[in-house]
């Protein structure tokens, strides 16, 4: 039906906030597909939550159909990619199924960390990628030394990029003519044997497990066996399509070229991870499409329910998000202080706190989470070695030999006046300096590499704190460094809270100990007994507060014989209760749990 | 409100709110103000009408108390009071040994006035004096001295109060232990019959608020205050309270109030027992069969004849076991078991067996065969106790 001539498949990459939203919302209404009416504000960020946070987190793709100047009509695949560093795996397969990318570089603020780090794999992907300046209306528009710095920095010709305004739809027509004329069409053979890259699949309770795909070569109908090369799970195929805006229209087949979805009645998306190579059972091919990775956790934390009883709730919640979510993992495990819970497994931290507000939010779980902790390696004395991601686990000091934790490099680009704070916090963070690049006269590529798990309290916070929302962050993977660890516990009113306890660097023990000890006294409501907190290392106590005891909670008066009011307050106080966490004989609030998380607020 | 069902003699208290002062406490969070003369004219008008209205469906009871309160009903014209009074005997079976009180400010009492309450039927005063230093009169933005106070306290006994009970308020800010104990012995020496001690509330509203609202939190979070007194100091003056007066022949029959033998506030005990009362005039809470109902709290609306019930509750047999507990826990004496099973047919320990067992165990209650009451630690944390005698 189309031949891939007038097909363009094609990404668009931005730093947060440079506008990647909002151009693609005027490309999809100016190819005039939608109704007004289907036009929603943001059309390919489905979830509210990447609303709010004005971040994409899973890929999706639309497709249009764009009649050009030359008179021909053309189909453009616009694949979504999400925007942030947790993600850069999937990043990595959406740019792989697309064969360009429009780079938009915010006309005020220029190239970011993260613009370098995504127009990287872009090239790395081998896609032709254009440049677009964006938010020319701003009056702090600059878009001649933007238009320099794309040049110097990153090194692809931006003297002829669309100057546009997404928001106000000027020149976007450009953009669309760039995208015809600029990026290269696909090309495929369809007479090959299939193979199709899957770069997203989600989980529908009526279809089964959409798989999302770029095919490579050959094609694919409904009644084909398909199998996925990696996993080697097979199905026959149900259905086939293209994406419209927010909706699937079921096609007869897709063939080398298009991007579009299948179903197959399968289950899970287990079996459908991304970056996988789809091929025809009957007719495989001789290879898988390359790329292929199998994503791990980098972040580890407890979740429970609120209320125990819960807790098959939160099993039934994990194991739907997981359908969508391959990189979640979880297992079963119990706290003496929070009961039945699950340890999960995230990509990052931004990961983490998604999965959270989702299962909050969609599933109307109300949580407890566990300070977040990173895979750290311990090696015992004996010669084996055991990877822990619960504190909880960690054998005892004795046993261990030496125990080594996960180092990333970081990039840090940051305007000249906000160096030295941002140096600073690195170094508070144990950063080891390796270089600082001047990328104009005033601004600078500072290049750390830093323990994992001084990123995953609150860096992002921090960073943002000291160079007043101007520094941008990126962040890879390094490999485990040996360093000097050791188990810090919480104990109150003398009983160890296991939920609690966390590993730390040596050096700041005693430091987040006592920031600890200090919140938790905030946290925890007075009893009628004196309770104390203590921080301590084995069985050396380093920091120590006290909950005084309550002397008094008595109404004098009783307002005459207004009753209701005083069982309203009774009743407040006994719902306060109900959700709190006994540990002995102490009752500790949900939010007590939390708190300690967020310890550097001022 | 429900058509009472009662059988004669069924018994029941009237509350009548007079929602009017000279000038509002700095402490004060009681539905009440300041108003012209007409208003309160045409407040009494209303408040006739309503008991006119409302007293035909309380036939068969015997109302065994009623109770004038505010604000400050003494402000009235005395001439109102006798009328209301008047129009209450004519609506409701009002017995001979009701007891019928009237909350009055030093300040606003007269001769006159108390001759009048005499001579309709009043029997039982109830004067705010809060102090017996004038400095902190002043302080809590009370309109009389305490000579003042006194001189009205002689009148009434010179007019035949001989049931007469005082207000008075402990732990106020910058409050010294000592100064307060003055007071109170001061106050003693009067031999007044019934003494109601409540320890200073900043609530939410008030004056007090904005100047103390935040040094109550800090203290209610075992912080220490900057005005307030401290949680222990607090604490001291509530138990030296109950001390001096347990010396000076007053038992205290619950958890801020104290009384001669025999001259406990049966209204009062009411509300504590769940008996029923009909509240009547502005805002007035209700317990009538089991329904808790009450009266518009929006002036204007009231005087436009607005006197339906509002927010009706049933208090069904869960809520009516957590009143019997958390309600009878504030007197002395505690809720008696057999009590308990005659109005519910199940055992106190059945129910509540588990919490008795828990807060005795922490010292906060104690048990006998025949009841369940607050320890003296139970006292100061009151709340906490009754608050688990909620059901799930």
């Amino acid at each position: 039906m189309t031949d891939q001539e007038r097909i363009r498949n094609f990404c668009i990459i931005a730093h947060i906030d440079h506008g990647k939203s909002t151009l693609a919302d005027r490309i999809i209404e100016m190819t005039g597909l939608l109704t007004d009416r289907e036009m929603q504000e943001q059309v390919l960020d489905n979830m509210d939550l990447e609303r709010e946070r004005g971040i994409t987190i899973k890929s999706q793709a639309v497709r249009t159909i764009y009649k050009a100047d030359d008179g021909e009509e053309y189909v453009l695949n616009l694949i979504d990619t999400p925007g942030h560093v947790d993600f850069t795996y999937e990043v990595s397969r959406s740019l792989a199924a697309c064969d360009g990318a429009i780079l938009v570089v915010d006309a005020a603020q220029g190239v970011e960390a993260q613009t370098l780090a995504n127009v990287y794999l872009a090239l790395d992907a081998d896609l032709e990628v254009f440049p677009v300046i964006n938010k020319i209306d701003l009056p702090s528009a600059d878009p001649a030394r933007v238009i320099e710095e794309i040049e110097d920095v990153i090194g692809i010709e931006a003297e002829d990029a669309p100057q546009i305004s997404a928001k106000t739809g000027q020149n976007v027509r450009d953009v669309l003519e760039a995208i015809v004329k600029k990026l290269p069409a696909p090309k495929g053979d369809p007479d090959a044997p299939l193979q199709a890259l899957i770069f997203d699949s989600k989980y529908d309770s009526y279809k089964g497990v959409i798989v999302f795909c770029r095919i490579k070569n050959g094609r694919i109908a409904p009644g084909d066996r398909m199998r996925m090369i990696a996993t080697g799970a097979e199905a026959d195929v149900v259905e086939v399509g293209t994406f419209g805006a927010g909706q699937f229209l079921p096609c007869s087949e897709l063939t080398a070229g298009m991007v579009g979805y299948l179903t197959a009645s399968l289950k899970n998306v287990k079996d459908t991870r991304v970056g996988d190579t789809v091929t025809n059972a009957a007719k495989p091919c001789d290879q898988a499409l390359p790329g292929y990775k199998k994503v791990n956790p980098m972040v580890y934390c407890g979740i429970y329910p609120a209320d125990g009883a819960k807790y098959p709730d939160l099993r039934d919640a994990l194991e739907k998000l997981q359908l969508n979510d391959a990189a979640l993992q979880f297992e079963a495990e119990t706290s003496v202080a929070l009961g039945f819970g699950f340890r999960c497994g995230f990509l990052g931290l931004l990961h983490l706190e998604i999965v959270e507000e989702r299962l909050e939010r969609e599933y109307h779980l109300d949580l407890v989470t566990t300070a977040p902790s990173v895979i750290y390696q311990v090696h015992k004395t004996d010669g084996t070695t055991l990877s822990i991601t619960n504190p909880t686990n960690l054998p005892d000091p004795a046993e261990i030999d030496y125990m080594e934790e996960p180092f990333v490099a970081a990039e840090i680009m940051v305007t000249s006046e906000f160096i030295g704070p941002i140096m600073d916090l690195c170094q508070e963070r144990r950063g080891v300096y390796q270089s600082i690049e001047y990328i104009e006269a005033t601004r600078a590529l500072i290049k750390y590499d830093m323990p994992l798990n001084e990123i995953i309290y609150d860096f992002f916070d921090a960073l943002k704190s000291r160079s007043r929302g101007y520094a941008s962050f990126d962040y890879e993977m390094k490999g485990y460094v040996k360093s000097d660890l050791v188990k810090l516990d919480i104990l109150i009113n003398k009983e160890e809270v296991d939920a609690l306890s966390f590993i730390v660097f040596a050096g700041t023990a005693y430091e987040r100990g006592r920031k600890m000890c200090e919140k938790l006294k905030e946290e925890i409501p007075r009893h009628l007994f004196e309770i104390p907190i203590q921080a301590a290392i084995g069985s050396k106590v380093i920091a120590r507060e006290t909950v005084k005891a309550m002397r008094k909670d008595v109404l004098a008066k009783c307002y005459g014989g207004d009753i209701t009011r005083k069982k309203k307050l009774l009743e407040k106080q006994k719902e306060g209760k109900k959700r709190m966490r006994q540990v002995g004989n102490v009752e500790i609030p949900q939010e007590a749990f939390m708190s300690v998380l967020k310890l550097d607020e001022e | 409100m429900p058509e009472t069902k009662k059988d004669s003699g069924a018994e029941c208290g009237i509350y009548l709110h007079i929602p009017f002062c000279v000038l509002k406490c700095r402490y004060c969070d009681f539905l009440s103000a300041p108003a012209a003369e007409e208003t309160k004219e045409d407040y009494v008008r209303v408040l006739l009408q309503e008991i006119k209205e409302k007293a035909p469906a309380f036939q068969n009871r015997t109302v065994t108390s009623v109770f004038f309160g505010g604000g400050t009903p003494s402000i009235l014209k005395a001439g109102a009071i006798s009328n209301l009074m008047d129009q209450i005997r004519t609506g409701f079976a009002v017995s001979d040994d009701a007891e019928i009180t009237i909350e009055c400010n030093p300040g606003t009492l007269t001769r006159e006035k108390l001759a009048i309450y005499k001579g309709c039927g009043i029997n039982r005063l109830s004067m705010g004096v809060q102090s017996a230093d004038n400095a902190v009169l002043k302080m809590l933005g009370r309109i009389h001295t305490y000579e003042a106070f006194l001189e009205s306290f002689e009148l009434a006994r010179k007019a035949g109060f001989k049931n007469i009970n005082l207000d008075i308020i402990s732990g106020l800010p910058l409050q010294k232990e000592g100064d307060y104990e003055k007071s109170l012995k001061k106050l003693l020496r009067l031999r007044p019959e019934h003494l109601s001690v409540y320890s200073l509330l900043i609530e939410e509203g008030t004056e007090f608020y904005r100047l103390y609202g935040e040094d109550a939190k800090i203290r209610e979070n075992g912080g220490k205050p900057q005005f307030l007194p401290e949680e222990e100091a607090e604490r001291r003056m509530v138990h030296r309270t109950a001390a001096l007066l347990a010396e000076s022949g007053y038992q205290q029959y619950e958890i801020s109030n104290f009384a001669r033998k025999g001259r406990e506030s049966r209204h009062n005990l009411g509300y504590w027992r769940r008996s029923d009362y009909l509240g009547l005039g502005l805002g007035a809470a209700s317990l009538v069969d089991n329904h808790r109902f009450h009266n518009t709290r929006a002036l204007d609306d009231y005087l436009k004849y607005e006197f339906s019930p509002q927010e009706e509750e049933v208090i069904d047999k869960k809520g009516q076991m957590e009143e019997t507990m958390f309600l009878g826990l504030r007197e002395i004496r505690g809720v008696e078991k057999a009590e308990f099973y005659r109005r519910f047919g199940v055992s106190m320990r059945n129910v509540y067996g588990k919490v008795i067992d828990e807060m005795s165990a922490d010292g906060l209650l104690m048990e006998t065969e025949q009841n369940v009451c607050l320890s003296t630690r139970g006292l100061d944390v009151a709340n906490y106790v009754m608050a688990a005698f909620l059901l799930d």
